[in-house]
């Protein structure tokens, strides 16, 4: 299937759903790994990605022909996935009686224990990094998620977000920096170089 | 130049130092300084690996079948929400329409003749019950969509110069002010006594969305969006709408004959 997103998104408006199914075929695997990121699992990234292309359907005369599909897309996707979070937040009463009992503990913030000296499994760090990506708040979160990822610019970042500029570069700042604090002991070359103090900004 | 702060470090691998200079600044500094080359290596690490992150495989066929499990549900929407949003005016005339039917038909003053085969008793409670289900449940629908579409304002759409036009939201809520009162005050007859308080707060949220200029600053909006988060009224009225389905479900059950 050929055609740009462009021509797609104009056909679908004119009625032709095959067109809008092009774009669901062409964007879903990247909206899934958005949501995954974004959400932590795998069950509510599902409903974030079918959700995403729902609500783009219904807004695509909103689209703007000039922008970009995908980064259009990716916008509705992180705020399906933060819409997905709130309602899963534990202080509002818990909608869906399926959820596990304790799903808020998946956001408690990572506990300090680095074991530098022992060399770690991939997987080990793969759940620390997950721990870590869940202890950033849910702007951070989709902040950083866009700029690394998807290399969106802080402009269309604050778009998405509804942020001004300052604020974006900020979260994105703040992600990082908390990303850093509880990574850096894992992904140390060596347990005991000094420099794991960064230098004071003065010399 | 002096060690760069770690805020111009993350901002200098994004590659938005915005200014050439710093960042030639920093390009020196960091062959030059042992210490920032070495903090900034350790920052490429952490990215590194939360790049590295494993996230789950979906196979080429994924997006088949995302488009079958929501094809269905596109031709739903696409009646309730998109076609609502091009012709707002006829959909509320018949959400009105419908809202004023019902209340005069629950306060028993209009009903059409019943038909030949029908006896001409009175009309079951539980018909009635389910009747009203069904036109509320449709009701708290159209709420929770304007609700959500108003919470995502501004979020999805590109923010234009001046703020965010909430027109359509506004023209919606206006004319789910009229259907509220109406099932409210059936609501409050019939001694729902949690439908009632449900519609009452939702009521005075989508009166205020009807009073607010049409044209909001991201201040504005951001404003109401937290008033509208803060009560939770979202929240409630997804939980009284899924609660009035499940009643509805099982009016249809006994309502045919008539025994409760
Ligand atoms: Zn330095």
């Amino acid at each position: 299937m050929d055609g740009s997103d462009a021509e797609r998104v104009a056909q679908a408006l004119a009625g032709d759903r095959d067109a809008f199914r092009v774009l669901v075929e062409r964007h879903s695997r990247s909206i899934f790994r958005l949501a995954y990121r974004m959400t932590g699992n795998e069950h509510d990234a599902e409903e974030v990605v079918q959700e995403t292309f729902l609500k783009a359907y219904r807004r695509l005369s909103r689209f703007e022909s000039r922008s970009n599909f995908g980064t259009w897309l990716y916008r509705i996707g992180v705020n399906c996935s933060l819409d997905l979070m709130r309602k899963r937040r534990p202080d509002s009463e818990r909608r869906d009686s399926d959820a596990p009992e304790g799903s808020e503990a998946v956001r408690e913030l990572p506990s300090p224990d680095p074991a530098p000296d022992r060399l770690l499994l991939s997987a080990e760090l793969g759940r620390q990094v997950a721990k870590a990506l869940g202890a950033l708040s849910p702007t951070e979160r989709a902040a950083f998620l866009l700029r690394h990822f998807e290399g969106q610019s802080i402009e269309e970042i604050g778009q998405a977000l509804g942020l001004r500029a300052s604020a974006t570069k900020n979260s994105v700042f703040r992600a990082v920096q908390k990303l850093r604090l509880a990574l850096e002991p894992f992904v140390q070359v060596k347990p005991n170089v000094a420099a794991s103090r960064a230098p004071s900004p003065n010399q | 130049m002096t060690h760069p702060s770690e805020e111009q470090l993350i901002a200098y691998r994004y590659g938005d130092v915005s200014e050439t200079q710093e960042r030639a600044a920093i390009d020196r500094h960091l062959a030059s300084c042992d210490a920032c080359r070495t903090s900034y290596e350790a920052l490429q690490r952490v990215l590194a690996a939360v790049e590295a992150a494993p996230v789950p495989e979906r196979d080429a066929s994924y997006g088949s079948r995302v488009w079958q499990r929501i094809s269905p549900q596109l031709d739903q929407r696409e009646r309730l929400d998109w076609r609502a949003w091009l012709v707002p005016r006829r959909w509320v005339a018949v959400g009105a329409m419908a809202a004023l039917v019902f209340a005069a038909f629950l306060a028993g003053r209009f009903w059409p003749r019943p038909t030949q085969q029908e006896s001409a008793g009175p009309i079951p409670v539980q018909v009635r019950e389910r009747i009203l289900l069904v036109a509320v449940g449709d009701h708290l629908d159209h709420a929770q969509m304007v609700l959500a579409e108003l919470v995502n304002a501004g979020a999805t759409e590109t923010l234009t110069k001046g703020g965010v036009d909430i027109s359509f939201e506004q023209q919606r809520a206006q004319d789910l002010v009229e259907a509220n009162r109406l099932y409210r005050q059936t609501a409050t007859r019939t001694g729902d006594s949690t439908l009632v308080n449900v519609l009452d707060e939702l009521e005075r949220v989508l009166v205020e969305i009807a009073h607010s200029p049409a044209q909001l600053s991201s201040a504005q909006l951001n404003e109401i969006q937290q008033r509208i988060e803060a009560r939770g009224i979202l929240f409630k009225v997804r939980v009284i709408g899924s609660q009035v389905r499940e009643r509805e479900k099982s009016a249809g059950q006994i309502a045919p004959r008539g025994r409760s």
